[in-house]
């Protein structure tokens, strides 16, 4: 078992997401930590791309903020050496592939490893082109988390059998943001992963809500949620802290409870 | 193409989002069997040369011949096709594809319009619902365009998320094509994004060089020494290209914009300066900093302002069959105007780049040599832009 799959042992897990560097470095250090103390299960940190063609309006804007600020590959590095040296939560990147071929894929891994994070996730690396990367990533222990879509249907069984860490199932068509209601038939998606794998189902793309939070996580094994704290983050900036920890605490409480 | 599949050498692939792949695939099997489809083959056929106007003139530039003095220059004349560029070639295509798969809806991106229009045209002629996506720098540089499309009846969407230029425009198409894949085709309008576009687009313009390389042996009874066309992403160039690809002394030229200059980072020069890179779908040359974000490029050009290039130019550049040569803004604008005033051809500003490189080339050869210059599109819609550039106040 790895850190990353640990965390689904205490009840339906929380994940939450921010952009790294948005606004500041220092920030997404407190944001992590407090999401942590909060009762995050797991965070997310996005490494900002100039062309994030998987993401909404929401997190668009997040990263245009954090590549104005000067964030950087290592820069994010640096704040997640920070985070480890305050709370051992497990920590996932978000990136698009382009930084992570750039930095070199074997370096990439060996700095995850020495830094502190513990799985990837790369939006626009599909089953068939992880081959490239992911003998490094697994040579350095660190966990890549492929997606599951509502149009994955016969595709779902190979990328579960293979799957590290988690499957992110996306909830939606379309980018990440946040939704109004979600009609994807999540359940019959969490069975066929349950068919080919025992990783476990964490359910992203919408959810905003500790409703949707908990009537989601009664089909998966926890909520990915990163538009709606990205958008208290622009909303409050350096005030964002408290705020953030207090939506992580409703929406952990929320899919905590039993009915 | 290598025999890993989609691939040409390291470059091309499948780099998208998962909500995509099915799609994908089976776009790739769909093209795969009405690419050997003969009612298929025949009505894209009828199109072509019914609708479109092929095919089009190789046209001997004699006047150009005797003042550059060297190679005799032949234009192909792709900017008297229906909607005046190559663009149609590939979007009847798609869009004739896209029917047959059951879609009932098209969306594009567009940088100077030409594909845009090109696109909406299509789809009001075989009765597909048409969205085009186009970034605001462009919708106000190319504002009779946007009419145009919209004459068409399409909808245009202005892109202000990013740049606000092509490579916006593709984002945003990209994104609207995961929100509404079942009944959307994305008809990505050069030889980029993941396979089967590359080889598809080519596919599809690859009537191009084939005309032409037929054209030339009939006039001159031999090959050309060079044929040029200009690059942005690369399907005029590629669908020129491809024909001669086998014959070893046809020396392959594409013209990148350098826009100010190459030292001057304000340009879109993508093989002479770019890295290798994955963005858009493939793996090729792309222009970014050392931390993999993709830079902004400039050109005078709407349609050759983007910061990548096929993934099969990037192998032809690796394997050095093909040439990239940088051509600035001043030097395009020199050439349109030279053609203009010398064959009394308006040609796009993208295809001036071309017809810019083949300036200087031509002299370089004997007068029995030729050389084929592709005239991707017509340069109506450059014309303003042109006068701005000279300083004239003219605003259409």
């Amino acid at each position: 078992m790895s850190k990353i799959s640990d965390a689904f042992r205490n009840g339906k897990a929380f994940i939450g997401f921010v952009t790294g560097g948005d606004p500041t470095l220092d920030l997404t250090v407190e944001l992590v930590v407090g999401m942590a103390e909060a009762g995050a299960d797991i965070v997310e940190i996005g490494i900002p791309f100039s062309d994030p063609i998987a993401e909404g309006e929401v997190i668009q804007r997040a990263n245009a903020r954090a590549l104005n600020a000067g964030a950087s590959v290592r820069g994010i590095f640096g704040a997640v050496r920070k985070v480890r040296e305050r709370t051992d939560v497990p920590i996932v990147f978000l990136t698009y592939l382009n930084p992570v071929f750039r930095y070199g894929y074997d370096e990439f891994f060996a700095e995850c490893r020495d830094a502190g994070v513990d799985g990837v996730i790369i939006p626009d690396a599909p089953f068939e082109e992880q081959g490239e990367f992911k003998p490094s990533a697994r040579k350095h222990g660190v966990d890549v988390i492929s997606l599951v879509s509502p149009t994955s249907e016969d595709r779902i069984a190979k990328i579960a059998a293979d799957a590290d860490g988690y499957l992110y199932v996306v909830s939606s068509m379309g980018v990440t943001g946040v939704r109004g209601s979600i009609s994807t038939d999540i359940s019959g998606i969490v069975a066929s992963i349950r068919r080919a794998s025992d990783a476990p189902a964490a359910v992203g793309f919408g959810i905003s809500t500790p409703e949707q939070a908990c009537e989601l996580s009664k089909a998966a094994d926890g909520v990915i949620v990163g538009s709606a704290i990205v958008r208290i983050v622009e909303e409050y900036g350096k005030d964002s802290v408290e705020r953030v920890k207090d939506y992580v605490r409703r929406m952990k409480a929320a899919i905590s409870e039993r009915p | 193409m290598s025999k890993e599949k989609g691939r040409f050498g390291q470059f091309g692939g499948q780099y998208i989002p998962e909500t995509l792949m099915n799609e994908v695939l089976r776009l790739e099997k769909e093209y795969a069997h009405y690419s050997r489809d003969a009612v298929f083959q025949k009505e894209l056929a009828d199109l072509l040369k019914n609708y479109a106007g092929r095919p089009s003139l190789l046209y001997f530039a004699e006047k150009m011949t005797k003042d550059l003095g060297g190679a005799k220059v032949y234009l192909k004349r792709e900017d008297l096709n229906h909607t005046g560029s190559h663009k149609i070639n590939n979007v009847l295509g798609q869009a004739l594809l896209a029917k047959k798969m059951g879609k009932k809806r098209v969306i594009a991106e567009t940088g100077a319009g030409q594909h845009g229009v090109a696109t909406a045209t299509a789809a009001a002629l075989l009765g597909l619902e048409c969205e085009i996506f186009m970034g605001r720098e462009d919708t106000e540089r190319q504002a009779l365009n946007v009419f145009r499309m919209e004459l068409l009846g399409a909808k245009v969407h202005t892109v202000t998320s990013g740049t606000m230029v092509l490579k916006d425009a593709v984002n945003e198409t990209m994104r609207e094509w995961t929100r509404r894949v079942d009944d959307t085709h994305y008809i990505i309008g050069t030889v980029m994004g993941p396979h089967p576009f590359p080889a598809m687009v080519r596919d599809f313009q690859s009537v191009i060089g084939n005309e032409a390389r037929k054209q030339l042996l009939d006039a001159e009874g031999k090959l050309p020494k060079a044929v040029v066309a200009c690059v942005g992403g690369g399907s005029n160039a590629m669908g020129l290209f491809h024909a001669f690809i086998g014959d070893g002394d046809v020396r392959l030229i594409g013209c990148e914009a350098a826009g100010k200059g190459i030292d001057t980072g304000k340009h879109a020069a993508t093989v002479t300066t770019g890295e290798v890179g994955v963005f858009h779908g493939m793996k090729s040359y792309f222009n970014q900093d050392c931390e993999g974000q993709i830079a902004q490029v400039y050109s005078i050009s709407a349609g050759l302002d983007y910061p990548g290039i096929g993934p099969e130019h990037a192998f032809l550049h690796e394997t050095g069959r093909a040439e990239y040569a940088a051509v600035t803004d001043e030097e395009a604008v020199s050439a349109f105007e030279y053609i203009a005033r010398t064959e009394g051809i308006i040609a796009a500003i993208e295809s001036s780049h071309a017809i810019a490189h083949a300036i200087k080339l031509a002299p370089q050869y004997d007068r029995e040599d030729s050389i084929i210059v592709c005239v991707s599109g017509r340069g109506d819609k450059d014309v303003a832009a042109i006068a701005r550039y000279r300083g004239a106040d003219i605003h259409e």
